[in-house]
């Protein structure tokens, strides 16, 4: 057993698949150094010619990906902030993510893109705080957002290894998480597939990324009143949605909790498909930011922003208490 | 000229000031860190010397010598970085973001290059009403390569428009140096569009101030915008995490060399002892004040979080029911 922490499971899966696979390289800002940390050591094991320090020119640099992958190489791009998706985001939701049907399926464009701290961290207030897995998931590009150094590390691995684009959203309230693994039992983890942290017979929660954590303390409190199952997706885009039917089977009440904005979350979506096509008993829930959110400066003011374990206790208990007709 | 004095004040404060808010970070008091201007305070003060009241300004991540040379007050905006309610930006903006319309700093901007088109459409929307009016946009080396920066300096030169270009050449953008990211030159990539540019030493407030006023004469006379290279070096960290993290991209050799020549000792030889003296006793007791009027200053209430999201002062639905 080791002690991985969820940065060294980020580096560690890019150097695996640099290792195995001589068409993945590293693009981005300062990941010659690793400012982040995630890309250290890439620099000096695989070489300048692999490892490409940019200028500060996101466009240009995420287009000049796609141009690479369409000639073979499989490149991840590291965006230091989210903010920068936005300035790269005509490359990745027009350019990127159109190629194969556009061209009819001649050309594929395996590029991954990684934000190593998506999200809200105290102090770096509006521009630097947003966390944009659902607009990814709602232009349609496949987006992970893992919330453990097992899944950061299998889910990246099979970002690296798929044919189409991939967003990989490495939560900021997550990659201070660590775990205790078996090193050798680390693989890949596919796209797509959901992972119940906890089981549990009276509500489901879906929770995403670093709110996995804040769902399992709060299952783990309320867990001589409620039973409490804690849903994961993984992947945001393609959606679980199997497994998630199958846990609603179980427990037939449901509550989300996303850290985005509220109109056209993904936590909109998932309440919205298991009211079309899922069981449910009551009706669902979802605790996120507000509408719009831009997230203030002041410390006090961001968290009253975000979603949090009060607001999702108050909403597991109205959610187990509830049905439609009440 | 002016009197070098004004000039030693400006280049003393910033560094006074920079100083003591880095101490606030390392006790906790300034969440989040700071990019410090350390080294490049001759260029803020040199620039901003060349302005008048109305002209206006665009900052950057490392934007508190910009701002406070521009005229904002310490003490406010000291409470802006303790993310208070009595700071410039009630506590919403932070280090990254400081604003004082009042004074005709339209925001520092945590986005590389972001806000020079900003400064040019502010600089456009005065000349169109005959404003007198010159705005001037700070942006690092690191800036010289954004897609809008170039589609910006188009543009001011297509249509003459009063603004003034300075790009802050501190040898880095964040971990990588200028010439590895660089191609051609950067006065090069404004003279490409016809705006004429001048590479001068940012160490030094009286070159940059002359730099600027011929600048910001030819943007007054309508003759369009200018761009001015200031040369200088970052002495301190590229932010303030680094002073526990340590990221290796520059040798201890090359930073005292950088460090040598220092642009508040070299603007602090043109002042007679006794000015400076009173000049650094002043400026601690503004510090001092502004210290604790930061420290003083309540915390901006929870339940105004999201207040000011639109001009209209609306409001949307909460995050949770
Ligand atoms: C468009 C954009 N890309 C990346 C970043 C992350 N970042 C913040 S500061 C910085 C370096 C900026 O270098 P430079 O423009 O030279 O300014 P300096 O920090 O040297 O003052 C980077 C890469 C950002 N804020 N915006
Ligand atoms: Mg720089």
């Amino acid at each position: 057993m080791a002690n991985l922490s969820y940065l060294k499971a980020l580096n560690r899966a890019i150097a695996d698949e640099m290792a195995r696979d001589p068409a993945v390289c590293v693009l981005g800002e300062d990941v010659g150094v690793a400012v982040t940390n995630v890309t250290a050591g890439l620099l000096k094991r695989f070489g300048p010619d692999r490892v490409l320090d940019t200028p500060i020119s996101e466009q240009a640099f995420t287009g000049f990906a796609t141009g690479a992958a369409l000639a073979g190489m499989r490149p991840l791009i590291e965006f230091q902030i989210p903010a920068l998706l936005y300035l790269a985001f005509e490359q990745i939701a027009d350019q990127a993510h159109k190629f194969s049907l556009m061209t009819g399926g001649q050309a594929k464009v395996p590029v991954t893109y990684l934000v190593p701290s998506s999200g809200s961290r105290p102090g770096w207030a509006g521009q630097h705080s947003d966390h944009p897995y659902s607009l990814f998931a709602h232009v349609g590009v496949k987006t992970v957002v893992p919330a453990t150094p097992e899944d950061a590390y299998g889910l990246l691995v099979s970002a690296l290894r798929e044919d189409d684009p991939v967003v990989v959203f490495a939560p900021a309230g997550a990659v201070g998480v660590r775990a205790d693994v078996d090193l050798a039992a680390l693989g890949p983890i596919p796209l797509g597939l959901g992972r119940i942290h906890r089981t549990g017979t009276d509500v489901t929660v879906v929770a995403i990324g670093q709110h996995v954590h804040d769902a399992l303390a709060v299952a783990e409190e309320l867990a001589e009143e409620i039973s409490v199952e804690v849903f994961d997706p993984r992947t945001l885009h393609p959606f679980d949605w199997t497994g998630l039917g199958a846990s609603l089977d179980r427990t037939g009440r449901l509550v989300v909790i996303d850290d985005s904005n509220r109109s056209c979350g993904i936590g909109a979506e998932i309440l919205a498909t298991a009211a079309e096509q899922l069981r449910l008993t009551a009706p669902p829930r979802r605790v996120t930011r507000p509408d719009g959110t831009v997230l203030p400066f002041a410390r006090a003011l961001d968290l009253a922003l975000q979603p949090n374990r009060e607001q999702l206790r108050t909403a597991i208990r109205a959610a187990a208490k509830s049905t439609w007709e009440a | 000229m002016p009197d070098p004095a004004a000039l030693y004040h400006t280049v003393r404060l910033i560094r006074r000031f920079e100083q003591r808010a880095i101490e606030l970070v390392h006790s906790g008091e300034i969440v989040g860190g700071i990019h410090p201007y350390l080294g490049q305070e001759a260029i803020a003060a040199g620039v901003c010397a060349a302005l008048r009241p109305q002209d206006q300004i665009t900052s950057t991540h490392r934007g508190h010598g910009h701002v406070l040379a521009k005229g904002a007050d310490p003490a406010r905006t000291m409470a802006e970085l303790a993310g208070r309610a009595t700071g410039l930006n009630r506590g919403r903006g932070g280090s990254m973001h400081a604003a004082d319309f009042a004074v005709g700093i339209l925001g520092a901007n945590a986005i590389v290059g972001a806000a020079a088109p900003i400064a040019t459409g502010a600089a456009w929307a005065a000349a169109r009403t005959g404003a007198d009016r010159v705005v001037a946009t700070f942006f690092g080396d690191g800036a010289v390569n954004q897609g809008v920066l170039l589609e910006t300096l188009n543009l001011a030169a297509l249509w003459r428009l009063p603004v003034l270009f300075v790009c802050e050449n501190n040898g880095y953008a964040t971990s990588t140096r200028t010439e590895a990211a660089v191609a051609g030159t950067i006065a090069g990539r404004a003279t490409a569009f016809g705006i004429p540019a001048a590479t001068v030493d940012g160490m030094d407030p009286e070159a940059v101030l002359a730099a600027a006023t011929t600048a910001v004469a030819a943007a007054r006379e309508g003759l369009g915008p200018s761009l001015i290279e200031c040369v200088t070096y970052r002495f301190d960290a590229h932010h303030t995490w680094e002073h526990a993290a340590r990221p290796r991209y520059r040798g201890e050799d090359e930073l005292a060399r950088g460090r040598s020549r220092d642009p508040v000792a070299i603007q602090g030889a043109r002042v007679p002892a006794a000015r400076r003296e009173a000049i650094d006793a002043q400026i601690e007791q503004v510090l001092d004040d502004a210290v604790r009027f930061a420290l003083e200053s309540p915390h901006p209430d929870p339940a105004g979080a999201a207040r000011y999201l639109y001009a209209d002062g609306s409001h949307t639905r909460a995050g949770a029911l």
